[in-house]
């Protein structure tokens, strides 16, 4: 196996990282105080970096996956918010009508999507279908050239700030489970897209997540993605993608939690000496490192086997098993080396916390990424 | 209008610097455009873009550069050029680099020649000027702003914090200062782009010089780091004690008064 990157990879690598330093940093502040990143997200847009592996005939950069993966892991050790609104974007906001748009769907969307000027978002969960997506009790029912939505969902990535939704709804109410599911494309104005309360979330602050409803909302027929029936597939095709996509932010949260514990060990003596020089801390350091780099090598190998179009649903949920596991356990045990600073918003240490935690729970729970794994054993 | 940038690679300046056998160590360190050459390379852009021509970006030093030399090219350059000297150089200082440098740039008939001020590893600041002297074209340093009127040029120099402005013409060579401008990231399709544009690799068989030609006037007698910083002291009791006490340890002990 190769963990080589490529003189692009490399370039864009550090890229990326020098743009997060430097424009994304300076904005954690006002993120963690509700802001959305709307500048950034323009400053991101004209880099490119809204549409990093969609083709350049769809006004992409045309570049890999393992690139993408690196943008969000970069992004993510300077600001899981960000790193989240990217990946939504991207895996599950862009790709859907990419790969299952008519060509007509996909110069209409996409182009806009790439450059940055639309925002994408999805929506799948529901209050009463979290893990458990293929019992959504969201209707949408033809009529004539349009179809009638109904229904509400939950904990909805980027609402209120994207431009367009892919939205799951059961075209078929007769048929159960994940039969009868289908996409659709919905323009932010739609009349009836109620965007409703804004979740208040523990962390990944300025990070929108909204209850959304729709009251007999219309959606031209047109705007049906794929095939009626075909929604489950679709909503499933991505999951690699948005998981691999979650397990790289967890990867830069957890080797957020390890840099900012090693600068600060090194830094702050007791009993004479640095803390990182007591063996209770190093050997924490020592830990923190290593599962660091175990997550690296999982998330890349994921990211190159998805890359090069091979099966990798497997190796996706064991890369963000793992790589969500140490971004938690880092960020507690950061917290535990910054002792009682680590316990204030005067660090960063605590925000990596409350961040990491989500990594375990959204793109598929832990219990659901062992179910994926156990299964093909 | 015919822009060439010097271009060198430096240590990332957050790399912390180890010394081993009398030498800085490289061994697993980031490199980085120095930064006062990624003014140059946007100033350079900036040029081409107003006024139309070329931008090339030049470097001397070995194969490694070529990565920072493709970064340039992501910016928005046009060409790079890779003079590879380390078959042939040893120990080269800021003559060796210069003397190459002209030599290269002597019938290259280049109007504008952007450098950064310093090298934030070396920090001497000479090559530019010393292309400059060897090519026999005026040069300013430590600019801030720079504009181009036909053949006139119109230069804020900075001059340790003021300003002074020079009028002079092409051909130039100027050097970058901070605040100039706010050098772009590279973008993605930049990036796609870079790995076809060309870069040329020469070694110092091609611009007719041999090592003697070029080599060092100077000598690198030892190399240390700076020593470490020791704690703090605070001084405590009586104000009037402190004072004294403070005193007689610049004298005695600081020995700076």
């Amino acid at each position: 196996m190769n963990l080589h990157f490529t003189e692009e990879q490399e370039m864009m690598r550090k890229m990326v990282r020098e743009f997060a330093e430097n424009e994304i940093a300076p904005f954690v502040e006002r993120m963690e105080r509700g802001e959305f990143p709307r500048p950034i997200i323009e400053k991101m847009a004209e880099l490119g970096l809204m549409g990093i592996t969609i083709p350049e005939q769809y006004g992409g950069a045309g570049m890999d996956f393992t690139s993408y993966i690196i943008a969000i892991h970069e992004i993510s050790k300077v600001s899981a918010t960000v790193g989240v609104i990217l990946s939504v974007h991207t895996s599950v906001g862009t790709n859907p009508i990419l790969y299952f748009g008519t060509e007509e769907q996909k110069k209409k969307y996409v182009p806009k999507l790439a450059s940055g000027e639309y925002l994408g978002a999805f929506c799948l969960t529901e209050p009463g279908a979290g893990s458990d997506a293929a019992s959504l009790k969201t209707t949408a029912i033809r009529r004539g050239d349009h179809y009638v939505l109904n229904g509400s969902k939950v904990f909805i990535t980027n609402g209120g700030e994207a431009d367009t939704y892919i939205v799951f709804a059961r075209t078929n109410p007769e048929e159960k489970g994940s039969k009868g599911i289908s996409a659709f494309i919905v323009e932010k104005n739609t009349p009836g897209l109620i965007i409703g309360k804004d979740e208040k979330k523990m962390g990944l602050h300025g990070s929108r997540t909204v209850q959304l409803s729709f009251e007999e909302m219309k959606v031209p027929a047109e705007n049906l993605l794929g095939e009626e029936g075909q929604g489950f597939k679709i909503a499933m095709a991505n999951l690699d993608v948005g998981r691999i996509g979650i397990a790289a932010q967890s990867l830069g949260i957890a080797e957020a939690a390890l840099e900012h514990a090693i600068a600060y060990a090194k830094e702050r003596i007791q009993f004479g000496k640095p803390i990182a020089e007591q063996q209770g801390i190093a050997f924490k350091l020592a830990d923190m490192a290593t599962n660091v780099e175990a997550a690296k090598l999982l998330v890349y190998h994921a990211a190159s086997l998805r890359s090069r179009g091979l099966p990798c649903s497997k190796e996706a949920s064991m890369a963000k098993l793992f790589a969500s596991k140490t971004a938690m356990d880092n960020a507690i045990e950061a917290i535990q080396i910054f002792g009682g600073n680590g316990y204030t918003k005067d660090y960063p240490v605590e925000r990596f916390f409350r961040d990491a935690k989500v990594c375990e729970i959204y793109e598929g729970t832990s219990e659901i990424q062992r179910l994926v794994i156990s299964k093909q054993l | 209008m015919n822009i060439f940038v010097l271009m060198k690679r430096t240590f990332d300046t957050e790399e912390k610097i180890v010394i081993q056998n009398g030498k800085v160590s490289e061994e697993g360190a980031e490199f980085i455009i120095n930064p006062y050459d990624e003014y140059a390379i946007e100033e350079a852009i900036q040029v081409r873009d107003k006024h139309g021509g070329e931008v090339t970006v030049v470097t001397v030093g070995n194969e490694d550069a070529e990565k920072e030399l493709r970064t340039a090219l992501a910016m928005g350059a046009d060409k790079a050029v890779l003079i590879n000297i380390e078959d042939d150089v040893e120990d080269g200082d800021q003559y060796t680099t210069a003397k190459v440098l002209a030599e290269y740039l002597k019938d290259k008939e280049a109007d504008l020649i952007l450098a950064g001020n310093v090298a934030i590893d070396g920090g001497s600041g000479q090559v530019g000027p010393r292309v400059a002297e060897l090519l026999g074209i005026p040069y300013v340093t430590t600019i801030t702003k720079l504009e181009i009127d036909g053949t006139n040029v119109k230069v804020v120099r900075d001059v340790e914090g003021d300003e002074e402005i020079i009028e002079t013409s092409l051909p130039l060579l100027v050097t970058a200062q901070q605040g100039l401008n706010e050098p772009r990231y590279p973008s993605l399709p930049g990036i796609m782009k870079a790995k076809k544009k060309p870069l040329e690799e020469l070694e110092l068989d091609d611009l007719d010089l041999d090592e003697d030609d070029v080599e060092a006037k100077t000598k690198t007698i030892e190399i240390f780091l700076p020593p470490k910083k020791e704690a703090g002291k605070i001084l405590q009791g009586d104000i009037a004690d402190q004072v004294k006490e403070l005193v007689s340890l610049l004298h005695t002990e600081a020995k700076v008064i």
